[in-house]
């Protein structure tokens, strides 16, 4: 077989559907249905809750109402005595740790002595309907002894004690990082206008419609077997079989599709292991759904993120150096917040060239719900202040906020000066694409008072290049079986949260066989059946799985071709798959069915399946802390929003935002504008009104933990959204894709800022842009205060020591330079 | 600890009779039970989903006597008569209802978990207003919430249904 033997050799025609051989493709490119979509339309897709087993007992978790506390006692006697109660269970009898990262193995599925934050679980029961374990929840008594409570960065920062975690940097410091990339000092003074601006982004939460759930059974061969709402199946296996002290060989986990996921699924969680144990003790099937006030609580959402800026530019626009710090309220535990963490400091360099760059980060605990990763993962707050930074920066040199970025882009497949390697890069054109559609040249600065619009640009990672665990195997795994009867079944641990990855799948092994996608059976996110993909996170799942289904497909493509070609007596290179056929190209009329192309196959060779797996390539950076932010390729966008400011009420309204995404290519172009008016939507929450706050007075209750007052928009609120993919292949990317699930939120949020600031010229540096902002924004410029609302510093704090490392344009190796012994 | 195999049936349960989805049924449930609990978990239409359980979300969207309503506020000794229909009512047999084949067709399930609600409401809005205006088809489906796609999808299908039924008719 000689066509398209590796992703690497597609590449998109300008107009043209066709790989590099000129062969049109029949299924990469096209608006298919999902191959999930009948079920969902018609309500018979199965969700966690909506499992129900012979036996099923009913679990709920008592979670503590103090944010910080030492618990003196539990007693449980009430409980179990209540009738129709199974078990009851609490810290003492779950008490190995877990967590997501290595690093922060902080959480227990049930506290052994202390509570964190309100919402911690203390105690589990079972019993045979869900009231009754309500019922038998609340006679569980509890004895705490209250701890001051911290509830800020700034308190975090201050208070040493009590300590919240007795790991970390000291005090309450959880993680705290210093990168020095190049000569800053120099680029400072090689600027013609340097511009320091403090931004606040406050946390805001994933709302999946879907309410977390799991049903475990534990069964009579002392296999368990759990369903779970989770986008890391894989995880959670690792979790189940470290907490619950069993083999993993002895465990199966099935992620169920998911009810929306945006990365508040991407942990192990408290009630998936608490569930287990009760079905261990009880033997028989255990289900939690949580309540919506629960996920609220558990919700591992955007972290709130305080950050200071310095950044240096030439006349022209071009960074000479930007010094970036951001602090971030991390909650109670750690979960991916060390992530998160680097996050805030990675991708700054993407976008445009930054020659030199620092980055200072720092993560506190406080007696808040964990946070965790939200779509974008710690790259939308520190974009929002970068983007309005930028717009501030090309209002002072008086030039065009869209031709200055233009000017500076960052080359493509070049390595930035904190070591990521770009590959494909399409910002410009999404630039182009939106100040065209938008008729920015007309409107910016031009609109009436009260009119305004706003641009804003931001790059995200295709995948993460490193695991959470440090290991060498591959990211993705795909298996594919071939039925005698023309059947092809896809095995694959990715799990649909229903960005359409399952449909994926079966979009590219369609493509590569030559069949209809709908012919192919899709098994994914089952650990007892299905090789290991990481999991649904970090936007990795179409470059990735998609890549190792091209490699299955390609090799069972080729043990087909060598079979047919013997039957037809033609050279293999002339064998061409479609239309659920092979056959010789110079000679359509001569093949065989892709049946009768099984069956030679499996005739010749025995039962025919084949592997296929993904590993990123190694990152350029060597460093400690190069692990984040590499990535097999980034996706670009650029958007524009134009909004109405109402001066008498600072109400906002978002008419209209036009988006460019830089895509690779689309394996679904429907699917893919999906993605991006689905990351539109919910920037534009995070841009007005989402936000997670929590009651004073050091009780650190969420002020909403309900649907009616966290605001969401609805479909009144939702603007209009124009999108223009941008499809230069990546040649990393199956067919050239890249990734669309997060990217799209990013330029939304700094686009409304920055929009806002056109319409009635006021900068509001926080978000969300809530009215009350925009009003006190507004009153300070009546009195001839700065026209501003927004945070004013941040926290002094004694950072680490700068590792330094030299840039690639200093002749830097990617390793960080030996530390000088410097004493004061 | 023991085993218990099942509540006492006896303890204040009431019969309701009303018709599901064209079958007339008699649920046994408690006066103040949840419409969607007992849809959910007396009849096993687990289409009809949970989102929030204060009337917020739309999720559990069923129409009741030609009225779209939110399952989750509506006790089931309320339905005495009724007639309901849910999400495993639209379509008939094999022969999916215009509204899901253009959801289908133009992406308007993402996740799926909002989807039966979500087409209910479109229903219930060309019920009402076969031809919608753009401001209708916002305001017929302002109930019901969707996190995945923007609602710019969901807004095409209804477009698109609108299109196949008026071509029909």
């Amino acid at each position: 077989m000689a066509t398209n033997k590796n992703s690497n050799g597609f590449r998109r025609n300008d107009g043209n559907n066709a790989d590099a051989n000129g062969k049109d493709l029949k299924v990469v490119g096209k608006p298919f249905r999902k191959v999930d979509a009948r079920a969902k339309c018609t309500g018979q897709t199965k969700f966690a809750d909506d499992i129900v087993l012979p036996r099923m007992l009913y679990a709920k978790l008592l979670r503590s109402h103090e944010p910080h506390a030492i618990i003196k006692s539990i007693d449980t006697s009430k409980a179990e005595a209540l009738p129709g109660v199974l078990a009851v269970i609490t810290g003492k009898d779950l008490p190995i740790p877990y967590g997501i990262l290595p690093v922060s193995q902080d959480e227990h599925p049930l506290c052994v002595d202390r509570v964190r934050f309100i919402g911690d679980p203390v105690a589990a029961v079972a019993a045979i309907d869900e009231d009754t374990a309500f019922e038998a929840m609340n006679l569980i008594e509890v004895e705490y002894e209250k701890l001051q409570t911290i509830t800020s960065i700034e308190e975090a920062v201050l208070i040493d004690e009590p300590r919240i975690h007795d790991y970390g940097e000291g005090g309450n410091v959880h993680k705290s990082v210093h990168l020095e990339f190049g000569d800053l000092d120099e680029g400072f003074a090689q600027a013609d206008l340097v511009r320091e601006d403090v931004f606040f982004y406050e946390g805001n939460t994933h709302l999946p419609m879907e309410q977390h759930a799991a049903v475990a059974h534990y069964d009579s061969d002392d296999k368990l077997t759990l369903w779970t709402s989770t986008q890391t199946p894989h995880y959670v296996h690792r979790a189940l079989a470290k907490t619950l002290g069993m083999r993993a060989a002895h465990i199966r986990v099935i992620a169920t599709p998911n009810g929306g996921g945006f990365g508040g699924k991407s942990d192990p969680f408290n009630h998936e292991i608490v569930v287990c144990e009760l079905s261990r003790r009880t033997r028989r099937p255990v289900k939690v759904t949580l309540t919506r006030e629960e996920v609220f609580y558990c919700h591992r959402g955007r972290h709130p993120v305080l950050m200071k800026i310095k950044t240096g530019v030439k006349k022209d626009g071009a960074i000479t150096a930007m010094d970036f710090e951001s602090f971030l309220d991390g909650g109670a535990y750690g979960s991916y917040g060390v992530a998160s963490t680097f996050y805030t400091g990675a991708l700054q360099t993407v976008t445009y060239d930054v020659p030199r760059y620092r980055f200072k980060g720092l993560r506190a605990f406080t007696n808040k719900p964990p946070c965790g990763p939200k779509r974008g993962h710690g790259t939308p707050q520190p974009r929002f202040g970068l983007e309005v930074q930028l717009d501030k920066l090309a209002e002072e040199l008086k030039l065009d906020p869209a031709e200055m970025r233009l000017k500076h882009l960052a080359p493509p497949n070049s390595v930035t000066a904190n070591y990521l390697r770009i590959g494909s890069m399409g910002l410009g054109k999404c630039i182009e694409k939106v100040v065209k559609g938008s008729d920015w040249k007309n409107k910016h600065r031009k609109l009436p008072f009260g009119k305004g619009v706003g641009l804003a640009c931001s790059s995200y990672i295709c995948g993460a290049g490193l695991p959470i665990y440090w290991n060498n195997m591959p990211h993705s795994g795909v298996q594919l079986a071939l039925d005698r009867q023309g059947g092809v079944r896809i095995q694959c641990g990715s799990i649909d949260i229903g960005q359409g990855s399952d449909s994926i799948l079966a979009y590219i092994v369609a493509e590569v066989l030559g069949i209809d996608p709908f012919d192919i059976r899709v098994l994914t996110a089952d650990t007892d059946l299905t090789p290991v993909d990481l999991g649904s996170y970090s936007s990795r799942v179409t470059l990735m799985t998609g890549n190792a289904a091209l490699q299955a497909a390609e090799r069972a493509r080729e043990l087909l071709s060598i079979a047919v070609a013997e039957k037809l007596c033609t050279p293999v290179e002339n064998l061409s798959f479609a239309d659920r056929r092979v056959f010789d190209v110079e000679n359509p009329e001569t093949g065989v069915t892709f049946a009768e192309a099984v069956v030679l196959a499996e005739s010749k060779f025995g039962t025919i399946g084949t592997v296929g797996s993904y590993t990123p390539p190694r990152s350029p950076g060597k460093f400690k802390g190069a692990g984040v932010g590499p990535s097999p390729a980034y996706s670009y966008s650029a958007a524009i929003a134009e909004v109405d400011v109402d001066a008498e009420t600072g109400f906002v309204t978002v008419e209209r935002v036009w988006i460019g995404h830089d895509i690779g290519r689309s394996i679904n172009p429907m699917l893919v504008m999906g993605q991006v008016e689905g990351g539109v939507y919910m920037g534009l929450g995070e841009a007005l009104m989402e936000e997670m706050i929590y009651r004073a007075n050091r009780n650190a209750v969420h002020k909403f933990p309900s649907m009616l007052e966290y605001k969401s928009p609805t479909t009144l609120e939702m603007c209009d959204v124009l999108t223009y993919l941008v499809e230069d292949a990546d040649p990393n990317g199956p067919f050239g894709a890249k990734e669309v699930g997060q990217g799209p939120l990013l330029p939304v949020m700094p686009a409304v800022a920055n929009a806002v600031y056109d319409a009635v010229g006021v900068r509001v540096d926080e978000v969300p842009i809530t009215p009350e902002k925009v009003l006190a924004a507004l009153r300070a410029k009546a009195r001839g205060k700065e026209a501003r609302f927004g945070p004013t510093g941040v926290p002094a704090v004694e950072w680490p020591d700068a590792l330094k490392v030299l840039t690639p344009a200093e002749g830097g190796d990617g390793k960080e330079m030996p530390r000088v012994a410097v004493h004061s | 600890m023991r085993e218990v195999l099942s509540v006492s049936e006896t303890s204040g349960k009431i019969s309701v009779n009303c018709v599901v989805n064209g079958d007339a049924v008699t649920l046994a449930a408690y006066p103040l039970a949840r419409l969607l609990d007992v849809l959910r978990e007396e009849l096993r239409l687990t289409g009809t989903k949970e989102g929030c359980g204060e009337g917020e979300c739309g999720a559990c969207s069923v129409i009741i006597n030609g009225e779209l309503v939110n399952s989750c506020l509506v006790p089931v000794a309320q339905v005495r008569g009724a007639e309901i229909k849910t999400i495993e009512g639209v379509a008939s047999g094999e022969q999916l209802d215009a509204v899901q084949e253009a959801f289908i067709e133009c992406g308007g399930a993402q996740c799926g978990i909002c989807t039966p609600g979500m087409v209910l409401a479109a229903l219930n809005l060309l019920e009402q207003i076969p031809q919608p205006t753009e401001a209708d088809i916002r305001e017929g489906l302002a109930g019901n919430l969707c996190r995945c796609t923007g609602y710019m999808k969901i807004f095409e299908s209804v477009v698109r249904a609108c299109e196949r039924t008026g071509a029909g008719s």
